[in-house]
C-alpha cells in the first residue's frame, strides 16, 4: 500500500478505515460531524427510541443556521424573540434540546461564534485538514477547501455517525481538476468554480473525488478555496479537495480547536505528507486554462447554464443534446429571458450576499470594494448581506464594512442560511429576478417562482449598483 | 428495527409510474421532527380526493403498495420511507425503483421487490378483491390463485431484513475494531481525537 504512489483523497481514504469487508466497502471513521436542526432530529429521535447513545460526542459540533431567521434574535432586554414559523421554531427547539441531553456542543443563535456550519467548522478549528468530516447538508464538501474529506449524508446516516463515528462507504474515482496560469482582473473563486461546473456539466463528477490543482487554485486564499470546494457537489462529486499547504496551516493555526504545541508540529509534519505523489494517477483529468475565465453568471436552472457575463442567453437549439435542449428550453421559460439577449440586459430586482459559498471575510471585503461611495440602483427593491458567522460580522464591522453596505442601501443581517434555501423568512418574490453569491440556481430555491442568477461577491456588488447583471471589470 | 420475514394482507393497486418523492411526501413536510405522523403528508396531493384508494375502506391499513416504473425518483429525502413505514406500507412492489428510494427504504425496513410488468400487471387484478402474500425466506410473491413470482434481492440486505438488523447495529457489533482503530489514531493523529473537549 505504502509502495505505489498515492493521491490527497487515497492517503486520507486509507489513512481512516476501519476494517474493509469482502464486498469491497469500508468502514471509514469521522473524525468530525457537524449537525444543523434541519436533517438532525429525526437521527437523534431514533437515538432515543432504540435507547443508543453517542459514540463520541466530543467528535460533533451542532450549529443551527437553516431556519434563523436574520433579524435580531434577542430584544432589548436580551430576551429571545419568538420566532414566527412554528415548525422552524420546532427545529430549532428540537437541536436546543438535542445537543446537551446527548453531550454534544451546541453553539447557540444568539452565540458570536454562531453562523452557517460550513463557516463555523473552519473558522472555529474544528474542520482540519486530512480530517473526515461529513453533515447532513449536500455543502460539505466545502472543507475540502482545507484539504479535509468532507461530504454530504443523509439522516440515516447521521444517526449511524452519532452512534458509530463511522460509515461503511464505497472508495470513489478520482480526478484532477487542474486550473493552470493565473486568473484575470476581476475574475474570483466563485468564477473559476461557476466555470467548472460549466466545464464538467451537473453529472461530470458523479461517483468522483475531485483533487482541485495547479497553479490558480494554490494561488487563492483560504476562503477562495472553500468556495471552489464548496460546489464540488454541483458538478456531482462526492467530495472536493485542495492539498493543505503553508496557507493553510497559517489559517488553521491559533484556532479555538487547531492542535497546539507539540501537537501542532506533528500535525502540519502529517498534513504535509499527504500531498498526492509524484506519479500518483487518477481516474480522470481535467485541464483549464485560467485566461479562459471570465467573470461568470448563470442564465438557467442548473449550476452548469453558466456564460462569461460578456455573453448571451443561449439558444435552446444551440445544445446538441435534446434532453438539454428541453431542459433549457424550460428554464428560458422559468427565468422569464429570450435567447440573443445580452446577458449585461437582464434587470434584477434582489441582491443576495450571502451563503456557505461566499460569506467569509474576503468575500465581504470585495463586494465592498465595489460598493464604496455607490448606491444600489433604484429597480433593486432588497439588497441583503448575510455574513457567515457572528465572528465575520463582527470582524467586517471593525473593518467598518457595514456601513459601506448600510450606505449603498444594503441591509445588515445576522448570520445563518437565509435566502440561499429560504427556509426562514428571507424569500425572492415569485417571478423576481436576484443576483445571488450562493450555490445552487434550482427551480424555486430562493423561494417558489424566484430567478437566481449566480455570482461572485464582486459580481453581486455590480448587479446592485447598475440595477442589472454587470461586468464588474466595467466598474473598476 | 422489526424482523421481516413475511408480508400478507390486501396490496393498494396503485400501478402509477415515475412516483416523485414530493408526491410520496410533499416538501412541506420536511420541516417535520420526528419520524412519526408523516403518514398524514403520504401522497397527500392525491388524498385530496374523497374517492383515493389510501383512504378507501378497502385498502387504507393495507402493508402493500404495488407502484409502476421507477417509483419513488427525484430527491433523497428519507422522509418518503418514513411516510410510508407510517402509512403502513412495508413492502412496494414495482418494475423498478429509484437508487436512493431503495437504499433508504432498506434502512428503514421496508422491502422493494422488483417484478417483470406483465406479474405487476396480474398482481394489479389480483390486488382489487383478494389479498398478496410475500415470502422473503423464498423470495415469492403468491396469490390465493396460485400465482407463484420469484424475484431477486441482495443477500446482505435480505440477511439484514430477515434478521431485523438495521446497519446501525450492524456497526456497533464491531465495537471492538471501532475502538482498535481510535487507539491507533490517538498515537498516530493525536490532535483528531480531542474535538470539542479538552486538549489531552
Ligand atoms: S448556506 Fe445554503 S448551501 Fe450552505 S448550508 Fe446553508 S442552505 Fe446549505
Amino acid at each position: 500500500m505504502t509502495s505505489k504512489p498515492r493521491t490527497l483523497y487515497e492517503k486520507i481514504w486509507d489513512a481512516h478505515i476501519v476494517e474493509t469487508r469482502d464486498d469491497g466497502t469500508s468502514l471509514i471513521y469521522i473524525d468530525r460531524h457537524l449537525v444543523h436542526e434541519v436533517t438532525s432530529p429525526q437521527a437523534f429521535e431514533a437515538l432515543r427510541v432504540s435507547g443508543r447513545t453517542v459514540r463520541r460526542p466530543d467528535l460533533t459540533l451542532a450549529v443551527p443556521d437553516h431556519n434563523l431567521p436574520t433579524t435580531a434574535r434577542r430584544d432589548g432586554a436580551g430576551q429571545p424573540i419568538p420566532i414566527a414559523d412554528p415548525e422552524s421554531a420546532q427545529q430549532l427547539a428540537a437541536l436546543t434540546r438535542n445537543a446537551p441531553e446527548f453531550g454534544i456542543r451546541l453553539i447557540g443563535d444568539a452565540d458570536v461564534e454562531q453562523g452557517i456550519v460550513h463557516v463555523v467548522g473552519p473558522e472555529q478549528g474544528f474542520s482540519l485538514p486530512g480530517a473526515t468530516i461529513v453533515c447532513g447538508d449536500s455543502h460539505t464538501a466545502c472543507h475540502g477547501g482545507l484539504g479535509a474529506l468532507a461530504f454530504g449524508i443523509g439522516t440515516s446516516e447521521v444517526e449511524h455517525v452519532l452512534a458509530t463515528q463511522t460509515l461503511l462507504l464505497k472508495q470513489s474515482k478520482t480526478m484532477e481538476v487542474r486550473v493552470d496560469g493565473q486568473l484575470g482582473p476581476g475574475v474570483s473563486a466563485k468564477d473559476v468554480v461557476l466555470h467548472i461546473c460549466g466545464v464538467l456539466r451537473a453529472s461530470g463528477g458523479t461517483g468522483y473525488v475531485i483533487e482541485y490543482t495547479g497553479s490558480a487554485i494554490r494561488d487563492l486564499s483560504i476562503e477562495g478555496r472553500l468556495t471552489i470546494s464548496n460546489m464540488a457537489i454541483e458538478h456531482g462529486a462526492r467530495a472536493g479537495l485542495i492539498a493543505p499547504d503553508d496557507k493553510t496551516f497559517a489559517y488553521v493555526k491559533g484556532r479555538p480547536y487547531a492542535p497546539k504545541g507539540a501537537e501542532w508540529d506533528a500535525a502540519v509534519a502529517w498534513w504535509t505528507s499527504l500531498a498526492t505523489d509524484p506519479g500518483a494517477t487518477y481516474d480522470k483529468v481535467v485541464v483549464i486554462n485560467a485566461a479562459d475565465i471570465a467573470p461568470s453568471v448563470t442564465w438557467g436552472t442548473s449550476p452548469e447554464d453558466v456564460l462569461p457575463i460578456t455573453g448571451v442567453v443561449p439558444a435552446p437549439e444551440s445544445f446538441e443534446d435534446p434532453s438539454k435542449q428541453d431542459a433549457a428550453r424550460k428554464s428560458l421559460d422559468y427565468m422569464g429571458i429570450e435567447p440573443g439577449m445580452r446577458l449585461t440586459d437582464i434587470e434584477v430586482q434582489n441582491v443576495f450576499i450571502g451563503s456557505c459559498t461566499n460569506s467569509r471575510i474576503e468575500d465581504l471585503r470585495a463586494a465592498a470594494a465595489v460598493l464604496k461611495g455607490r448606491k444600489k440602483a433604484a429597480n433593486v427593491r432588497w439588497a441583503i448581506v448575510v455574513p457567515g458567522s457572528g465572528l465575520v460580522k463582527q470582524q467586517a464591522e471593525a473593518e467598518g464594512l457595514d456601513r459601506i453596505f448600510l450606505d449603498a442601501g444594503f441591509e445588515w443581517r445576522e448570520p445563518g442560511c437565509s435566502a440561499c434555501l429560504a427556509m426562514n423568512p428571507d424569500k425572492v418574490p415569485a417571478g423576481e429576478r436576484c443576483a445571488s453569491t450562493s450555490n445552487r440556481n434550482f427551480v424555486g430555491r430562493q423561494g417558489p417562482g424566484a430567478r437566481t442568477h449566480l455570482v461572485s461577491p464582486a459580481m453581486a456588488a455590480a448587479a446592485a449598483v447598475t440595477g442589472k447583471l454587470a461586468d464588474v471589470r466595467t466598474l473598476a | 428495527m422489526e424482523a421481516l420475514r413475511e408480508v400478507s394482507g390486501r396490496a393498494i393497486p396503485f400501478g402509477r409510474k415515475n412516483v416523485d418523492t414530493d408526491v410520496i411526501i410533499p416538501a412541506h413536510w420536511l420541516k417535520t421532527i420526528t419520524r412519526d405522523g408523516l403518514g398524514r403528508g403520504a401522497f397527500e396531493a392525491l388524498r385530496s380526493d374523497p374517492d383515493n384508494l389510501f383512504d378507501s375502506a378497502e385498502f387504507k391499513g393495507s402493508p402493500i403498495l404495488i407502484a409502476g416504473d421507477n417509483f419513488g425518483c427525484g430527491s433523497s429525502r428519507e422522509h418518503a420511507a418514513w411516510a410510508l413505514l407510517d402509512l403502513g406500507i412495508t413492502a412496494v412492489i414495482a418494475p423498478s425503483f429509484s437508487d436512493i428510494f431503495s437504499g433508504n427504504a432498506f434502512k428503514n425496513g421496508i422491502l422493494t421487490v422488483v417484478l417483470p410488468q406483465e406479474a405487476i400487471d396480474r398482481l394489479m387484478d389480483v390486488a382489487q378483491t383478494d389479498p398478496v402474500s410475500i415470502d422473503l425466506e423464498s423470495q415469492t410473491v403468491t396469490t390465493p390463485f396460485q400465482d407463484r413470482f420469484t424475484f431477486e434481492i441482495d443477500p446482505f440486505r435480505k440477511h439484514c431484513l430477515l434478521n431485523g438488523l438495521d446497519e446501525v447495529g450492524l456497526t456497533l457489533a464491531r465495537g471492538e475494531a471501532i475502538a482498535a482503530y481510535e487507539n491507533k489514531s490517538k498515537g498516530e493523529t493525536p490532535w483528531l481525537a480531542h474535538g470539542t473537549g479538552e486538549a489531552a
